[in-house]
């Protein structure tokens, strides 16, 4: 019984630990729900599919599900067919190709265009994410620009920002700006305001305690912002990164869909869908969530070190 | 009127307020003029650029509101935003007209409303087609499908655990992209543009409301459950309204991505009406101001249903710190 006593809470838990984490924990029921997914969507095949012709003179139920799951332009393919089409369009096929101006990325291969929309995402990001740091700090140091910006950054956001992407697109291209900084200027202003929004938050967060302990300092405006504001806006500041990083992507595919642009996500989404290539579509998509899961896991790995290099605890 | 001249301290910053914004009305008004008679660049511009001075040494008395009678300070919340709109608008109007952009990189403000009044029969036919047909149903099947979501994620801690984390994983996928699926399902009309809707506002309003439901004090509960309240009475007079903040922030989100949904999967197919449609249409045919007024409208009915949402919340939430002024 003493012995019992003796030890922490911790450690008597120990060692039921792990069975405990699987049964409080979030991966069993995530598991047993993405396996019910995946079985409703393989039972969703046949019903989905039947009236394709392919179809029409399979008999059986097991044939007729056989069939349906290996159906060339299906309505609805199922999740190994995707998983084939993505190994076969990245792995499978040569990610650079020889011609007359030497080694260029093949189009054929997914992975070029994944880059394609990837780099468009990260340029439009860096920008977006700069405008809106500036601008936030613009809004708390100067107080008419307060009263007179926030309204419409506020009210902006019920516009649907994505509706003016083909004029960028169409405008920028009718000066000559074409390829990758249209896409990069839509994917800017979306991020950027997440970011204003979260960081005039983040700044102005400092207490009036923590103010004037600056002022008892001495500190000057500078001092201010650099020891107190800026620190005090991190957790903020990266809470939008991960909001402006997936809507970047967004704006990045949707930037690629009006001009019929010849490379990335959004191209593949388009050209699948004037063909009927479901299978390309789906795989283009999956690329896509691959891609946003990747980017949100980089800025939490950032914010990660970040808060630990301040100091923060778990 | 007498609080302005109620003091000799008082009278000068009102007076330095009305004479700016005379001053910038003045400069911005012969600007306009001197524009659209086509007189040269630089005049034209630094007539603008006096009355965007004007404007701003206005804004700035105006938000510092030291020595200003009550009636405008009181006024400046909504002055102070709507000047710096107009001028922004003024701004842009001068440079495209004093400058001679051309109209397809972008086309004057003053262009854009004419065409807007010009056709507004086939935008008001937009409009029903992608804000009446698809947003609107769409937004309120895909939050009334959340919320029931949430609710048996409420009964089950099994469910809401499973999909919680699921569900904040599909919120940062580029989830628009499904929209030529949806098509391909349910056919070119506004069915599957309402579904793209439904798809895109169902994981807000369930993660915002399982967050909801959550947020009742665990004193409150006790006390319904010492007056012996069935989970039906606590949630109706207990855990809903205090969900009510989440539930209408997730509205506020959905409104906004409602109509992002809907013009955007029109860009996939559409027949031949819709905001999506006309914009992705009229880009093609190099006639941006009919596009412009396309966005117009559709800025409009964003902020009118983000405003309603607002108003609402007003009334509904009535209790929470942030309303209590």
């Amino acid at each position: 019984m003493s012995s019992v006593a003796l030890q922490t809470p911790r450690e008597a838990a120990a060692p039921h630990r792990v069975w405990d984490g699987l049964r409080r924990g979030a991966l069993v029921p995530v598991l047993t729900l993405t396996a019910i997914i995946l079985a409703v969507w393989y039972l969703a095949c046949l019903p989905m599919n039947r009236d394709l012709p392919q179809l029409a003179r399979v008999e059986g139920l097991a044939n007729r599900y056989e069939a349906a799951w290996s159906l060339e332009r299906p309505v609805l393919p199922a999740p190994h067919q995707i998983i084939t089409e993505l190994y076969a369009s990245t792995i499978g096929t040569r990610l650079l190709r020889e011609t007359a101006d030497g080694l260029v990325l093949n189009p054929r291969n997914l992975l070029t265009h994944a880059w394609v929309t990837i780099s468009a995402t990260l340029a439009g990001f860096v920008i977006g994410v700069t405008l809106g740091i500036a601008l936030a700090v613009a809004i708390v140091h100067v107080n008419a620009l307060r009263r007179s910006l926030m309204p419409w950054i506020v009210a902006s956001q019920s516009i649907p920002i994505l509706a003016i992407a083909p004029i960028i697109i169409v405008a920028l291209g009718s000066v000559g700006i074409v390829g990758l900084l249209p896409k990069a200027v839509i994917s800017a202003y979306l991020s950027f305001f997440p970011v204003t929004i979260g960081m005039v938050k983040g700044l102005t967060s400092p207490d009036a305690m923590l103010l004037d302990l600056m002022r008892t300092y001495n500190a000057s405006g500078t001092q201010t912002f650099v020891k107190l504001r800026w620190p005090a806006a991190m957790p903020l500041l990266f809470a939008s990164l991960k909001v402006s990083i997936s809507i970047s992507l967004v704006g990045a595919i949707v930037g690629e869909l009006p001009t019929g642009a010849q490379a990335g996500i959004g191209a593949r989404l388009l050209s699948g869908s004037y063909y009927g290539q479901t299978v390309q579509i789906w795989s283009a998509l999956v690329m896509a969530a691959i891609l946003a899961a990747l980017l949100v896991a980089l800025i939490t790995l950032a914010e990660k070190l970040t808060l630990k290099a301040m100091g923060a605890r778990p | 009127m007498s609080a302005i001249m109620s003091s000799p301290s008082e009278r000068k910053p009102t007076l330095s307020l009305a004479g700016s914004l005379a001053a910038g009305v003045a400069f911005a008004i012969l600007a306009l003029m001197l524009a659209h008679r086509g007189t040269s660049g630089p005049i034209v511009m630094t007539l603008a650029l006096a009355a965007w001075a004007c404007a701003w040494f206005t804004n700035v008395i105006w938000s510092r509101a030291q020595g200003l009678p009550p009636m405008l300070t009181r006024l400046a919340a909504v002055a102070v935003p709507l000047l710096f709109g107009l001028t922004l608008v003024f701004l842009w109007e001068v440079i495209c007209v004093g400058l001679k952009v051309p109209t397809v990189l972008l086309p004057a403000p003053s262009l854009i409303l004419s065409r807007l009044f010009a056709s507004l029969p086939v935008l008001g036919a937009d409009f029903v087609q992608t804000f009446v047909r698809a947003a609107l149903p769409g937004w309120l099947i895909g939050s009334a499908a959340g919320f029931l979501v949430a609710l048996a994620c409420d009964r089950s801690d099994f469910l809401r655990r499973g999909l919680i984390p699921i569900g904040n994983f599909i919120s940062a996928l580029p989830i628009i992209g499904i929209a030529p699926i949806l098509v391909m399902w349910f056919g070119f009309d506004w069915h599957s543009k309402a579904a793209m809707v439904v798809v895109m506002t169902f994981f807000p309003m369930l993660v915002n409301a399982v967050a909801g439901l959550a947020a009742a004090g665990r004193l409150e509960r006790d006390l319904m459950h010492s007056y012996g309240a069935s989970w039906l009475q606590t949630l109706m007079k207990l855990r809903l309204p205090a969900a009510m903040p989440f539930l209408f922030n997730a509205l506020k989100i959905n409104a906004s991505l409602a109509l992002i949904g809907a013009i955007v999967a029109e860009f996939f197919g559409t027949p031949t009406l819709g905001m999506g449609f006309r914009i992705s249409t009229e880009v093609g045919r190099m006639s941006l101001d009919m596009v412009w007024a396309t966005i117009v409208i559709a800025a409009i009915a964003g902020s009118a249903f983000f405003g309603a949402l607002v108003l609402l919340e007003k009334r509904v939430t009535f209790w929470h710190p942030s309303n209590r002024g």
